[in-house]
């Protein structure tokens, strides 16, 4: 194996003495030791299988990214797959309107796990300059995100900057959020009638996520939030009128 | 003032006159509007039928349908009792080139209309967006129910007492059915059929447009189209911002071509206006407008071929696209929604470069065009796939409401370039391409063509363009220079007037029309007199389009639906707004 010393793994490191104290060192041997997990969070990130959720104007872009000038193929994400079942990636590119949510949601518990997804441009982000009755104001009210690509839309390098970013993630292991998420946010979107969107919000990042973050509160309106956002409660059997009584 | 408009002739305004008397009279309208009749609501519909049939109207092509909520217009233009809604239905006749404007009211409480579907069938889905979001019931319509927004939503969103943000509850529910769907018994005389859900997530869809089809085997019996999906709300969004901060949301119509969108909605308020622009801001978004109709019809040929199996070509065509794009980052720093064009001008000059830029941009183009139709136009693989499918007869295409790439390939050539010059159509020597099988094939021609044609185009303005500056020096609706706006008191005025009150359009109303990249582009703007519009309706081009999918459809395999799809050039933005 002349080739053992160009290859890299994370932690890897094959060619240092001692790994780690009392480990003992592989150097001229032909073998490398490292962990199961970061095997497979190595290979994971460096094939990504995006599924393009593309909607509007980022979809241009994304194609832009996926065609020969940028090429995405140099990092590994070049199937592009249109079955939400062959892939791993949901690259969200567009605004997501809330006819479109629960599609967008329906692809995402298609996907089998591992998966991870990327919103790409400021509408998937945070409804963009939509802020309207109409649209979702940030796909991260259906599904958890992982990488945000802002732009309106983003330069492919911007993108192929998000897609190195969530490699990034899950060599680091950012693996199991997912699978939890899974079943908690139900497939509704929307406000409640009685309340009026305000007009800024603090978005809240994908309520009820375990692990998912939330954002400092903005001065003002933490009261009229407060409240808010009853329609995650009610579950899908609640109705249209349920969820903040 | 741009000559945007045919002069206001109607030759059949005593016929008019003698058969409907007070029912339907010419209105007095500025001269860069289109001519206006108004009409009583009771005689619409005879109106309509005397319109499209007379020999002295033979308005055959239904162009629009904008409804406008009179609620809060104050002023002159304020509505009487009982005439809350306004319906403007846009009418162009083919043999005549003329736009006519047909006006009625309907009140506010239980607004109803008679339908015209059964006079033009591309009045169908305009009806429905009509009823959809301003919520006025057309009486007779077949299949009157939401289009663009989803089937939980409550109220007319573009009533003007309507809160922009408020969104209602979505459930799967409210989506994922359509009427198809819903149906289980079998026709009698298939003898067993299935149903397929196509899109709104597909790859060949390009985006959410979603069709479902009843199957027999291969063939589809039945289809039904379904818009929505990206319903942003241009519209209503609209009406919130000022006049200059409309021009971001017009790039994001058309995504394939933003800059066709935003010059011809920057036209439409100038003429409002009375605002000259210099003539290189002319010749510039002349230019950057058939690059961009270059663009979108490499998008559409691209992706289009792909899914008929023909990968290469989309790269050769998004090279050519790449190229583009640095041109557009160069003179304006954006690589797709360019938000180039300014009302009065353009936000800035063009690169010093710029003629050198487009010869180099035009060579290049031709080469990839060319690399598209070696491997295509006379390819059999090709050839089976496209010709005679999707086939769109010349009398369909009117019926259905087909303007641009689409009506031409049926064998009508109506280009407003031609018909209706505006910026420096009439200087330039093109020519308009048409075919007249009305199938895919025609259509794959119409626009190859096209995209050599947009090149002669930019090779002639370049070779003319003219020195000078690039915006109006009215200072009530563009920005003064910087230097002005420090050193002098009325400079500074100006500047301030202009971004905290926005640009004084006078009240009014104006139909303003462009050759989009897929068909006519109108904006029908509405003003109160105030910085912001009252009401923009935009006449989206694929809108009849994908309305008439599920007729074109209907008896061919599955696999031509999917290229029909393709040459169709449905774009999402533009159709769901």
């Amino acid at each position: 194996m002349s080739d053992k010393k160009s290859l890299t793994l994370p932690n890897a490191a094959p060619i240092a003495p001692p790994l780690a104290p009392g480990v003992p060192s592989t150097a001229g041997a032909d073998f490398l030791t490292t962990r199961l997990d970061q095997l497979v969070q190595w290979a994971h990130a460096n094939s990504l299988w995006p599924m393009p959720f593309g909607t509007a104007c980022c979809a241009i872009e994304f194609m832009s990214t996926v065609s020969s000038h940028y090429d995405l193929a140099r990092f590994g994400a070049e199937v592009v797959r249109f079955s939400p079942r062959q892939s791993d990636l949901l690259l969200v590119a567009g605004t997501v309107t809330d006819k479109m949510a629960p599609v967008l949601r329906k692809i995402y518990d298609q996907m089998p796990e591992p998966k991870w997804v990327i919103s790409m441009g400021v509408c998937a982000c945070t409804g963009g300059f939509y802020r309207a009755y109409h649209v979702v104001q940030g796909i991260d009210e259906i599904v958890p995100v992982d990488v945000y690509v802002a732009g309106c839309p983003p330069t492919p390098e911007n993108l192929i900057h998000g897609v190195m970013l969530l490699q990034e993630k899950i060599k680091s292991g950012e693996l199991a959020r997912h699978r939890e998420a899974k079943t908690l946010v139900p497939i509704r979107v929307g406000e409640d009638p009685a309340a009026f969107l305000p007009a800024y919000s603090t978005s809240v990042m994908a309520p009820g996520r375990p692990g998912g973050h939330e954002l400092p509160e903005m001065k003002g309106t933490a009261e009229q939030d407060a409240p808010g956002r009853g329609g995650w409660t009610g579950g899908r059997s609640g109705g249209r009128s349920g969820g903040r009584e | 003032m741009s000559t945007t408009t045919p002069s206001p002739t109607l030759a059949f305004a005593p016929l008019l006159e003698r058969k409907f008397g007070e029912k339907a009279a010419p209105e007095a309208r500025p001269a860069a509007d289109v001519p206006t009749i108004a009409v009583d609501a009771s005689a619409l519909h005879d109106v309509a039928l005397f319109l499209r049939d007379d020999p002295s109207a033979r308005f055959d092509l239904f162009l629009d349908l904008a409804a406008v909520d009179r609620l809060k217009l104050a002023g002159p233009a304020s509505y009487r009792a009982g005439e809350r809604f306004a319906a403007n239905y846009l009418l162009y006749s083919t043999e005549r080139n003329e736009h006519l404007r047909v006006r009625t009211t309907a009140p506010a409480a239980d607004p109803k209309l008679p339908t015209l579907t059964d006079v033009w069938w591309g009045a169908n889905w305009f009806e429905r967006e009509a009823w959809d979001l301003m919520g006025i019931t057309f009486e007779g319509h077949p299949n009157l129910k939401r289009l663009l927004t989803h089937n939980g939503f409550v109220g007319h969103a573009l009533r003007k007492d309507y809160e922009a943000g408020q969104r209602w509850l979505c459930t799967e529910e409210d989506v994922l059915q359509t009427d198809l769907a819903a149906q289980t018994e079998t026709p009698e005389d298939v003898f067993e059929t299935l149903t397929l859900n196509f899109g709104p997530s597909h790859p060949s869809t390009h985006g959410t447009l979603r069709v479902v089809m009843r199957c027999d085997g291969e063939t589809i019996v039945a289809a039904e189209s379904e818009c929505g999906y990206l319903h942003r709300c241009f519209e209503k969004m609209s009406e919130t911002h000022t006049y200059q901060q409309v021009i971001p949301y017009t790039d994001r119509l058309n995504y394939c071509s933003p800059m066709i969108n935003g010059s011809g909605y920057a036209r439409a308020v100038e003429s409002m206006l009375g605002v000259e622009i210099p003539e290189r801001a002319r010749a510039v978004r002349t230019v950057l407008a058939e690059f961009s109709r270059l663009m979108d019809h490499m998008v559409c040929l691209g992706a289009n071929l792909v899914d008929i199996g023909a990968l290469t070509n989309f790269w050769y065509a998004f090279q050519a696209r790449e190229e583009i794009y640095s041109l557009l980052e160069a003179c304006c720093g954006a690589r797709l929604t360019s938000s180039y064009a300014r009302i009065g001008g353009l936000s800035n000059d063009v690169p010093e470069n710029f003629v050198e830029w487009c010869r180099r941009l035009v060579k290049l183009c031709h080469n990839q065009i060319r690399e598209v139709d070696g491997l295509i136009t006379k390819n059999r693989i090709a050839q089976k796939r496209f010709r005679d499918t999707g086939v769109v007869t010349k009398e369909q295409a009117l019926a259905w409401g087909f303007t641009g790439p689409c009506l031409r390939a049926s064998g009508v050539a109506y280009d407003v370039r031609k018909d209706a010059p505006y910026d420096w159509y009439d200087r330039v020597d093109f020519d308009v391409p048409i075919a007249t099988e009305g199938d895919n094939f025609a259509r794959y021609l119409v626009r190859m063509e096209e995209m050599r044609q947009s090149l002669r185009i930019v090779e002639q303005v370049v070779a003319k363009l003219p020195n000078g500056p690039v915006n109006s020096d009215d200072y009530r609706v563009v920005l003064p220079p910087k230097e002005m706006v420090y050193n002098e008191m009325e400079g500074l005025i100006y500047h301030f007037k202009v971004v905290f009150e926005g640009i004084p359009v006078p009240a009014g109303e104006i139909y303003s029309y462009t050759e989009g990249a897929n068909g006519e582009l109108g904006y029908h703007i509405v003003s109160d007199g105030t910085g912001r519009p009252y009401r923009v309706k935009v006449r989206p081009p694929c809108f009849p389009l994908f309305a008439s999918f599920e007729k074109i459809i209907r008896g061919g395999m599955v696999s031509d639906a999917v290229a029909t799809l393709g040459t169709l050039n449905i774009i999402a933005g533009e159709l769901d707004r």
